[in-house]
Order: structure tokens, then C-alpha cells, then sequence
């Protein structure tokens, strides 16, 4: 069907699904980027993309799955041009998150926040769209162009750093600002990148 | 064009407290509180208008 001009009420439905899933952008933006602003700017620019690329959506499959395609492209090219370092959004410093049964130590937002931003971008996105989006393995994979297995190994990764820096509270406070870091950031992303033959490359 | 503070101060995650999953380490409740606080917020104007604006683009 790909190539076929949309009608006008295939066109209302492809509106409808895209209004509905752009919570969803948001919030996983916000998990790819940290900083709320500059993760509404990626959703604005996720959404003119996949409204232009409306064509090649296929009606019938996930509306999230594939403008999660589209957002994360746009992220992993905006950070290679070097917009996003990680940086931390304090207006969630504060929040804090209910402590579970029988735990004394409630885990903060802002901990947990700061904690998922230091992982290496492939760790992060992976653990975002399993761990937080509810993906499965398999469509997490689709997604990200990769095998399944290494979005298992990836997310498997992401918790166990993520376990240690929680339950011994050694977060990094600034690893993302400093060069070595940023620039072994970027060279996985180019990795990433170059592993993602998949959709809307738009 | 940058949604403004109030947009990000929300509810907070304090709404959601989905059952434990047997297995998991405490925090990961807490990632899709993350996730899931955000989807709670009231979605800013600039993407009201940026969808409304749509329709006219083609």
C-alpha cells in the first residue's frame, strides 16, 4: 500500500492515532534526553516528520512503535550534532517516589532520573522501551533495528548498572559534562546508528 | 516554543503505584513512574496548536 495517496478519512484516522500516542513521545523523549523542553522540541519535530511520512505507515500496526522510530532517529541525529550532553532537569528534583512496602528508603525521581541518564544511549533507549513503555523484547528490537538479543543484553546491562547505582547510591554527578565521556557517548551512538537500517529514516 | 515550567511541575508520580512485579529490584516501579508522570501531564498548547496546523500542510 506504502505509495498510495490516503484518503480523507484514512488521513483523520492517521491525525487520531498520532494525537493519542503523543503523551507517549513525550515521556520517552523526556527518558532519552532528561531535559523536559528540549524533549518537547524533539516530539514537535518527531511529529512533523511522521505526519510527512504519513504515506508509509501501515494502518493496522502500532502508531507508537513506529513514531518511536521517527523520535529516536531525530535524537540520535540532534546528538551527534552534539544539542543534548544528558543534561539533568531539575524540575523533577523533587519528586519522590512512594516507598515500597517494608522499605525504609524511598528512591528519589530525581535519583532515578539521574541514574538512567548516565547509562550509554543504546542501554538507556532499550531499558525505556521495556522497562518503561512496556515494549516487549521483540518489539523493542524492531524499533531499534537490532536483534533481540541485544535488546535482552542491553536492557540486562542497563538494570544492573542501574541496581548499583541505586542501591549504593554512587550516581555520577557530572560524568555526562565531561569530554572523554561525551565523546565514547557519541561514538556508540554512531554505532547505534549505523546498526539501524529499519524504518523512517526520514 | 519551549513548553514553560508549570507544564513540567505536574502531578508528580505520587498517582500511580502499579503492583510489584515479582523479580524486579524496587526502582523499576520507579521508571515507569518516570514514564508514566509525564503521560499524566496536561499536554502543553504548542502541541495543541502544532496539531491543529497539521491539516492545513499538505
Amino acid at each position: 500500500m506504502g505509495a498510495e495517496k490516503r484518503t480523507a478519512a484514512e488521513k483523520a484516522d492517521f491525525k487520531r492515532e498520532l494525537t493519542q500516542v503523543v503523551p507517549h513521545l513525550r515521556a520517552f523523549a523526556r527518558g532519552l534526553c532528561g531535559r523536559a523542553d528540549m524533549a518537547d522540541d524533539l516530539v514537535q519535530e518527531a511529529l512533523l516528520k511522521a505526519w510527512a511520512a504519513q504515506d508509509r505507515f501501515q494502518p493496522g500496526t502500532s502508531m507508537r512503535a513506529w513514531t518511536f522510530v521517527i523520535l529516536r532517529n531525530a535524537y540520535l541525529t540532534d546528538m551527534r550534532r552534539n544539542r543534548f550532553r544528558g543534561e539533568y532537569d531539575e524540575t523533577v528534583a523533587e519528586r519522590v517516589l512512594t516507598a515500597p512496602a517494608g522499605q525504609e528508603e524511598p528512591i528519589h525521581l530525581s535519583d532515578m532520573h539521574r541514574a538512567l541518564l548516565t547509562l550509554p544511549p543504546e542501554r538507556r533507549e532499550a531499558l525505556l522501551l521495556v522497562g518503561a513503555g512496556g515494549f516487549s523484547y521483540e518489539e523493542a528490537a524492531t524499533i531499534c533495528g537490532c536483534a533481540v538479543g541485544t535488546i535482552k543484553s542491553r536492557v540486562g546491562r542497563a538494570r544492573a548498572a542501574l541496581n548499583t547505582m541505586l542501591t549504593e547510591g554512587s550516581i555520577p554527578q557530572h560524568s555526562l559534562d565531561d569530554e572523554t565521556a561525551h565523546r565514547a557517548i557519541l561514538e556508540e551512538l554512531d554505532e547505534v546508528a549505523s546498526g539501524n537500517g529499519v524504518a523512517a529514516r526520514s | 516554543m519551549t513548553a514553560d515550567e508549570k507544564s513540567a511541575s505536574g502531578k508528580g508520580g505520587e498517582k500511580r503505584s502499579p503492583g510489584r512485579e515479582a523479580g524486579k529490584p524496587d526502582w523499576s516501579n520507579g521508571l515507569r513512574q518516570l514514564y508514566d508522570s509525564v503521560l499524566d501531564e496536561e499536554l502543553p498548547d504548542t502541541f495543541k496548536d502544532l496539531l491543529s496546523k497539521l491539516d492545513d500542510k499538505d
